[in-house]
C-alpha cells in the first residue's frame, strides 16, 4: 500500500512542476514530524511529504521519545502526532504552541470540532477518532441464527453458542496483552460499568463495586478465549481475526480496513462492526473515546512553526481523505463513512455516551498500576478485591513519587 | 615493572572506569535516596474534544504541573527520602504479613519478590546445567574426528553468535500459540497446546533458551583446557587400570577447575543481569526479573511519568545481589590464589 503511495508520487513527481497541485506550496523550510506508525498515520505523512523538505518518523514507541524530543530547544521535531493519552506531557511541560493565530491564517478548511480547546486555546489539530468497538463475523452470527450482541451478557451468550458449534477455534479474542493494552480493557469495562477513575483529591476509586464487576466479567470473557491472551495485543487479535481464528472482539475501530485487506485477510466482507456492548443496563458502551491529531512544539522559530502547520494543512485536506476513506474515521471534510465506520459512529452517538480516555497525568500512574497488578487476578494468584487493593496501592505509591498524593 | 610504566598501562583504564562505571553508580546511589518531583497546581480548565460530529467540552480540576515563567521548565523539588523508595520497592509490611498468617505465596505478588525469585532461580539452576553441557560438548569435540571437529565447533558455536534478543524471540515464535512447533506437536498429540498461558512452561523454556545460548561459550573455554591436560597422568592413570569416568572425575575435571570457577562467576554476574528473555518471551504477566523491573520503573507512562527513584533503588538492589552471589567463588579464587604465590 505504501510502496505503491511512494512509486506513484515518485512517478507524479517526474511529469513535473503541474503535479505540485497536490501540494498548495512549496515548502522551503525542513519539517520534521514525529507520530505513531498505524495506517491513518502513513496516510497523512504521505500527503504532507508532496510539499517537500518534509520527513516523517512513524514509531510505535513515540511516546517514549515524544517528551524529551520537544523539550529540547530547539525542538527536535517541528510536528507531533498525539492522541488524547499522550498530549498530556506535552501540554503539562508547556512544549506545544498554541496554534489559534495558525489555524486563522491557514486552517479556513478545518472543521470547528477538529480543534481540541485546553482554556479557550487550540492545542492540537485532531483529524481522527478511535474507539474500540465490536467487530464480529457477521457469517458466523447468521449461520447460527444469533442476533449482533448489544450488551456483555449477550456476548457470553453468543460466545458459548459459537463455542458449542465449534467453528472457530476461540468465539472471543481480546487485546489482554500485561501491561498497557490489558489497563485498557479494564478502563472500558470499568467506565462500563459506570465506575469513575477518581476522587477529588486524586485519590483513586478503582476498589469499588464497578471495578469488581468488571474484573468479574473480563474472567467471564477469558473462558472462551486463545489461553494465551495475556500475550495478546491488537495485532495479534487483528491477525486472529483476519485468519479465521475467532469470531468476535473488541477491537480498535484503527483495525476495521485490514480486515477486508485481500493481502492479508481470509474474511475479507464477513467482518462487521458494531457499537461497544454494554456492561450495564441503560449504561454507555463499555469504552472510551480517543482521537488522534497533530501538535506543533513550542521550542521553534515562528517562521517554522508557520512552515510546519501549512504542511500539516495539506497532510489533513480532503484529497488525502478521498484517497485513504477507509483507513480511519476521518473528521475531515470529505469524509464518507462506510459500513466500516457503522461500529464507530454507534459508538459515538450513544445515550449515554461513552467518556473520552482522560488526559490528564493521575490516568497515565493508574494506567501503569492496573497493567502490572491486573495480570496477577488472571492468572489465578489473586482475587478481584485482593487485586484492586493492590492496584490502588501502586497507584498510591506512584503518585506519592510524582507529587500528585501528599 | 616500574610504577611509572605501570601507571601509563592502567592509568587510562583506570579513568575510563571511574567516569563511565563509578560515577553513574554514584550518582544512582545518591537518586535511590532521593525524590525529584514537580510543583503540582490544581486548576480548573476546560477541555473541548471532538465527539462525533459535534464537540464535547468539559470543564475539570485537574492537577498539573507548574511551569517557571523565566525558564519556561517544569518547576522541580528534589528531596531527600531516606530509605523510602527501597520500603516503596520491598514492601516489608506485606511481607511480614504473609509470614505471620503463613501464606508465603503472597510474598510472590510483590513485584521485588516475584522478580528476585526468579531471577535467583534462574541463575542457580542453569548454572550447573550450563557448566554440564559445556563439558559434554567439549568432551565429545575432543574426542571427535579431527575432520568433523571444524564444523562441529561451527554449529555449537552459533547459539552464542545470535544476538540474545533475536534467540529469545527465535524460540518464542517457535513456541507461541501457532508456532510452527506448537502446530506440529498439536498434530501429533491432537491436544490444544499453550506454552505461553502459565508460568511454568514459560520458565521451562527460558532454562532451555538460556542453556543454549550459554553453553557454546562454556564449551570454548573447557576445549581450551582440555588440550592443556598432562598427557603424562592420563596414560598413567591408564595404566593403573582407570576407566573412563574415573580419569573424568580425577584427572581433567580437577585440572579444569579454575575455568569452571571463571565460568561460574562470569556466568553468576550475566545471568541475574536477565532482560532479554522478559522481553522476547512477552513474559511480564508470568515471569519478571529484577533488570526488567528496573527498566520498567525507567519506561514513561503515557502522561510521560517515570519512576526515577524506584529505578536507583532496584537497581542497587540488583548489584548487592550480583556481589552476594559472587562473594563464594571469589572467596575460592582468591585462596587458590594465595595458595599459589
Amino acid at each position: 500500500m505504501a510502496l505503491k503511495q511512494l512509486a506513484l508520487g515518485g512517478a507524479i513527481s517526474l511529469i513535473g512542476s503541474a503535479v505540485f497541485a497536490d501540494c498548495a506550496f512549496e515548502n522551503d523550510v525542513p519539517v520534521k514530524s514525529l507520530s505513531a506508525g498505524f495506517e491513518a498515520w502513513k496516510a497523512v505523512t504521505d500527503a504532507m511529504s508532496e510539499c517537500g523538505n518534509f520527513s516523517a518518523e512513524l514509531d510505535q514507541e513515540f511516546r517514549k521519545k515524544q517528551p524529551a524530543a520537544f523539550d529540547a530547544n530547539p525542538s527536535l521535531y517541528q510536528i507531533g502526532g498525539v492522541s488524547n493519552g499522550t498530549i498530556t506531557p506535552l501540554l503539562n511541560a508547556g512544549t506545544i504552541r498554541p496554534l489559534d493565530d495558525l489555524v486563522e491564517k491557514y486552517g479556513q478548511n478545518l472543521a470547528p470540532n477538529q480543534l481540541i480547546k485546553v482554556d479557550g486555546k487550540t492545542m492540537a489539530v485532531a483529524m481522527m477518532v478511535n474507539t474500540q468497538h465490536l467487530m464480529y463475523r457477521d457469517d458466523i452470527l447468521s449461520d447460527l441464527g444469533l442476533d449482533v450482541p448489544t450488551t456483555y451478557d449477550d456476548v457470553l451468550a453468543a460466545a458459548k453458542a459459537i463455542k458449542d458449534a465449534g467453528v472457530v477455534d476461540y468465539p472471543v479474542g481480546a487485546t489482554m496483552k500485561s501491561g498497557w493494552n490489558i489497563a485498557q480493557d479494564f478502563n472500558n469495562m470499568f467506565a462500563g460499568y459506570g465506575g469513575q477513575f477518581f476522587n477529588a483529591d486524586n485519590t483513586t476509586t478503582v476498589n469499588s463495586e464497578a471495578g469488581v464487576k468488571a474484573l468479574e466479567m473480563m474472567k467471564a470473557l477469558t473462558e472462551y478465549m486463545d489461553p494465551e491472551y495475556l500475550v495478546s495485543d491488537s495485532t495479534y487479535v487483528q491477525q486472529q481475526f483476519q485468519q479465521g481464528k475467532i469470531a468476535m472482539a473488541n477491537l480498535w475501530s484503527s483495525r476495521a480496513a485490514a480486515m477486508d485487506d485481500v493481502a492479508e485477510s481470509q474474511v475479507v466482507g464477513k467482518v462487521k462492526m458494531a457499537a461497544a456492548p454494554t456492561a450495564m443496563e441503560g449504561g454507555a458502551p463499555a469504552t472510551t473515546m480517543w482521537w488522534d491529531g497533530i501538535v506543533i512544539a513550542s521550542n521553534i522559530g515562528d517562521d517554522a512553526a508557520d512552515a510546519a502547520f501549512r504542511v500539516v494543512m495539506e497532510g489533513l485536506d480532503s484529497d488525502m481523505v478521498t484517497e485513504n476513506n477507509d483507513e480511519a474515521i476521518w473528521l475531515i471534510a470529505g469524509y464518507k463513512p462506510t459500513d466500516l465506520a457503522a461500529g464507530v459512529v454507534a459508538t459515538a452517538t450513544a445515550t449515554p455516551a461513552p467518556p473520552a480516555y482522560p488526559s490528564t497525568t493521575q490516568m497515565g500512574l493508574l494506567h501503569t498500576a492496573v497493567g502490572n497488578e491486573l495480570p496477577a487476578f488472571f492468572t489465578g494468584e489473586r482475587s478481584a478485591e485482593a487485586t484492586l487493593a493492590a492496584v490502588t496501592d501502586a497507584y498510591t505509591t506512584a503518585a506519592k513519587e510524582a507529587g500528585i498524593l501528599p | 615493572m616500574k610504577f611509572r610504566t605501570l601507571v601509563a598501562f592502567v592509568g587510562p583504564s583506570v579513568f575510563m572506569m571511574l567516569l563511565f562505571i563509578a560515577a553513574p553508580l554514584v550518582s544512582v546511589l545518591m537518586q535511590s535516596f532521593q525524590v525529584t518531583q514537580p510543583v503540582m497546581q490544581q486548576i480548573e480548565v476546560e477541555t473541548c474534544t471532538p465527539g462525533f460530529l459535534t464537540q464535547t467540552c468539559i470543564t475539570e480540576t485537574k492537577t498539573v504541573p507548574l511551569i517557571d515563567e523565566e525558564t519556561g521548565k517544569t518547576q522541580t523539588t528534589t528531596t531527600w527520602v531516606g530509605l523510602q523508595s527501597y520500603r516503596n520497592l520491598l514492601q516489608m509490611p506485606r511481607v511480614w504479613d504473609a509470614i505471620s498468617t503463613g501464606q508465603w505465596g503472597n510474598i510472590l505478588q510483590i513485584d521485588f519478590w516475584k522478580a528476585l525469585r526468579f531471577t535467583l532461580v534462574f541463575t542457580l539452576l542453569t548454572l550447573p546445567m550450563v557448566i554440564g553441557v559445556g563439558l559434554a560438548i567439549a568432551l565429545a569435540v575432543n574426542n571427535a574426528v579431527r575432520s568433523l571437529r571444524g564444523p562441529v565447533i561451527f554449529i555449537s558455536l552459533l547459539p552464542f553468535i545470535i544476538t540474545p534478543v533475536i534467540g529469545s524471540l527465535a524460540i518464542y515464535w517457535l513456541f507461541v500459540g501457532d508456532g510452527i512447533i506448537t502446530s506440529l506437536i498439536e498434530r501429533w498429540t491432537g491436544n490444544d497446546i499453550a506454552m505461553f498461558a502459565q508460568a511454568w512452561t514459560i520458565e521451562l523454556l527460558m532454562y532451555v533458551y538460556q542453556v543454549w545460548h550459554v553453553a557454546p561459550f562454556a564449551f570454548v573455554i573447557f576445549y581450551a583446557g582440555l588440550q592443556t591436560v598432562n598427557m603424562d597422568t592420563l596414560e598413567s592413570a591408564v595404566i593403573d587400570g582407570a576407566n573412563r569416568w574415573e580419569r573424568l572425575r580425577h584427572v581433567i575435571i580437577p585440572h579444569l577447575m579454575p575455568l569452571i570457577i571463571f565460568i561460574a562467576l562470569i556466568h553468576l554476574m550475566d545471568t541475574y543481569r536477565a532482560f532479554e528473555v522478559i522481553v522476547g518471551f512477552r513474559s511480564q504477566a508470568h515471569v519478571i526479573s529484577l533488570q526488567w523491573l528496573t527498566y520498567d520503573f525507567l519506561t514513561p507512562d503515557d502522561a510521560g511519568n517515570r519512576a526515577i527513584s524506584r529505578a536507583s533503588a532496584s537497581a542497587m538492589l540488583t548489584m548487592i545481589g550480583i556481589v552476594v552471589l559472587l562473594i563464594l567463588p571469589l572467596r575460592r579464587t582468591w585462596r587458590d590464589h594465595k595458595g599459589t604465590t
